[in-house]
């Protein structure tokens, strides 16, 4: 009787009628995850410039890609670890400490070049302390970081006596390191790049979205999990350094004050406006760039519109707020499993 | 009644034109206060399907784990074709031909299905950077899950979006279309419906038929376990109660081993 409509369940597949080019180009563009912040992000530029004739000069666009090159550079760290399950609140503290370690080490007549990799290595070090506290003996990260987000600042002002030391330099490293204006924006865009491609390409990079969408099944797998976390952990705590030295090579002072927690949680608002969610399994590097430049344009729009500290508070707040409610909710409208 | 449980397994000592691929013996697992297996004792020949059947906690799922080098026994010892090995993670029990689907399929919501399929034998390209193949993996995980026909409609899809039979669906193919020799499956047709249960059946038959794979299969379904099974063991609060070739045992003899404790049952010969 009903044989001749029922289709065999494998021919269903396909047999939608396909919508017109441009709504399917708008919906293939929105299917992926950055883009939509990516949007908001040329929208905030575009308001920006027409209501101030200041926003896209080189000297202003110089200022923004220094305010955001530190946070983002952080940010692929952390979403790193977001993805896996963890966080990282002490990278702040981290983020200056680094220079110090450079700084004493090269006082103690190492060359600068060694220097800045033993500060990378102790920076990755606190790291793998961190993951291990975290992992083996099971304090939740955020617990864990919290503690030594304390215990690194005081350390650094310990070392520092709390006033700042002129970055030591040296032609070649400086010239790396990048003392022009848009140098730091380079080493940020490179790394968020390289980043972008091994959580996508790589097995570190499957495995740590494997580890935070879900623990047990990835260890039944035989993924260990305990390498996976405590390996971004470490990586956290380098480009937390990186990003430390960086920036006190730039400014060519080196502040214990630099940094702290309000850099960490800018990283993070960048890692989550972006689009990585706290919950664990999912999450992209471009989008934490993109997360970072919306929120160093509204910093920087508003500072040129004359908008005080306040607003912009209030705002990135809101941002978060709704990018949250905007991950949450709507991400299950896209078709997912776009890797 | 049964003298299975009381006859101490000899530690090698297959009949004769048989191979045994797997021995475990007086395996013991505890989770702190929680004796999980109480002294097992099992055997799986070459091209035999084994299945296990028994209560909610009784032990199965521990024994499976542990087979699969994901737990390690607190004692006892286990041989894989005829070498006494002790399983030192999924890797080594993997390298070894062991595969498994585990009764929560292990499978990661996030990726996609062709991720799920190849997660930790990933291919990958040649060269210094060692990426990911993904062509490699979409296309034969395609391939894959045609073979067995259940109805998945795209590989890129992220396993969320599945239902509970098609994720077992995923599950199964993954383990099956890895090179195991020994395969273990923990309530695998748990989610599945009626037409998909008979697909997954069909495709146990055909790997039967093969010759060369071994099986465990944890069920709750004793008929269909009776019917597909080379051999029944019955597992009740971590120690085995009951063991027979399926052909020589029946639903009613089951169920009725079932209602007994399993003291009574040791006492009874
Ligand atoms: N990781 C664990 N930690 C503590 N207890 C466990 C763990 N895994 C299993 N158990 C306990 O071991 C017993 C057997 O469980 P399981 O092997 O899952 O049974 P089955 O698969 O037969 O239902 C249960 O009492 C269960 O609570
Ligand atoms: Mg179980």
């Amino acid at each position: 009787m009903s044989a001749h409509i029922q289709k065999p369940a494998q021919a269903d597949a396909g047999a939608k009628p396909r919508p017109n080019i441009g709504t399917r180009s708008l919906r293939g563009f929105l299917r992926v995850r950055e883009a939509s912040i990516l949007v908001v992000a040329i929208l905030l530029i575009i308001y920006f410039e027409s209501s101030n004739s200041n926003f896209l000069t080189r000297a202003n666009l110089q200022t923004l890609s220094q305010f955001i090159s530190a946070p983002v550079i952080i940010a692929c760290g952390e979403i790193m670890l977001l993805i896996c399950g963890e966080i990282d609140l002490s990278a702040g503290m981290v983020f200056a400490l680094a220079p110090f370690i450079m700084y004493f080490a090269h006082n103690a007549g190492i060359p600068l070049i060694v220097a800045f990799f033993l500060a990378l290595i102790g920076c990755g070090a606190i790291g793998l302390f961190n993951g291990f506290v975290s992992v083996k003996l099971r304090v939740p990260s955020f617990v864990t970081t919290l503690g030594t987000m304390f215990l690194i600042n005081g350390f650094t002002l310990t070392i520092s006596a709390g006033f700042p030391v002129d970055t030591p330099t040296n032609g070649l490293f400086t010239f790396l390191m990048g003392n022009s204006g848009f140098q730091e924006i380079i080493w940020a865009v490179v790394i968020v790049l390289v980043m972008h491609g091994a959580l996508r390409n790589t097995r570190w990079g499957l495995h740590t979205i494997s580890v935070g969408g879900n623990l047990i099944g990835s260890a039944e797998s035989g993924i260990n999990v305990t390498r996976i976390k405590m390996g971004n952990f470490a990586l956290t705590g380098a480009l937390a350094g990186l990003a430390g030295i960086l920036e006190a090579s730039r400014i060519g002072s080196t502040d214990p004050l630099a940094g702290g927690s309000p850099m960490m949680f800018l990283a993070v608002a960048a890692a989550v406006i972006g689009g990585t969610s706290l919950m664990g399994g999912t999450g992209t590097i471009i989008g934490g760039l993109f997360g970072g430049l919306v929120l160093g344009v509204l910093q920087d729009g508003f500072t040129i519109d004359g908008i005080n500290a306040f607003t912009f508070n209030i705002i990135i707040g809101a941002a978060i707020l709704i990018a949250m409610v905007f991950n949450i909710h709507f991400a299950r409208l896209r078709t997912r499993g776009r890797f | 009644m049964s003298q299975v449980q009381a006859a101490p397994v000899p530690a090698a000592a297959p009949a004769r034109g048989v191979t045994e691929v797997l021995r475990g013996v007086d395996i013991v697992k505890r989770f702190g206060a929680v004796t999980a297996l109480n002294g097992i004792s099992l055997h799986l020949n070459k091209g035999e399907m084994l299945g296990i059947l028994g209560d909610n906690g009784a032990g199965k799922s521990t024994m499976i784990k542990i087979l699969t080098g994901y737990q390690a026994p607190t004692s006892g010892t286990l041989a894989i074709n005829g070498q006494q090995v002790a399983l030192k993670s999924v890797d080594h029990a993997r390298a070894l031909g062991i595969e498994c689907v585990y009764q929560d399929l292990a499978l990661v919501p996030s990726l996609s299905i062709y991720h799920n399929m190849f997660l930790n034998r990933e291919p990958l390209r040649g060269g210094p950077l060692r990426l990911l193949d993904n062509g490699a993996m979409r296309r034969r995980a395609q391939e894959a899950l045609e073979d067995i026909g259940v109805n998945i409609p795209n590989v890129n899809e992220e396993v969320a979006m599945l239902s509970g039979g098609q994720r077992q669906a995923v599950a199964i193919a993954r383990a099956v279309y890895s090179k195991a020799k020994i395969l273990l499956l923990d309530e695998p047709l748990a989610a599945m419906g009626a037409r998909e249960s008979g697909l997954i059946l069909d495709l146990i038959d055909r790997l039967k038929k093969r010759g060369d794979l071994s099986l465990i299969m944890i069920a709750h379904n004793y008929a269909q376990t009776l019917e597909v099974c080379d051999r029944i063991m019955m597992f009740q609060h971590g120690e085995v109660t009951f063991e027979r070739a399926a052909a020589e045992t029946s639903v009613p003899e089951l169920l009725d081993v079932v209602k007994q404790n399993y003291k009574v049952i040791r006492g009874a010969h």
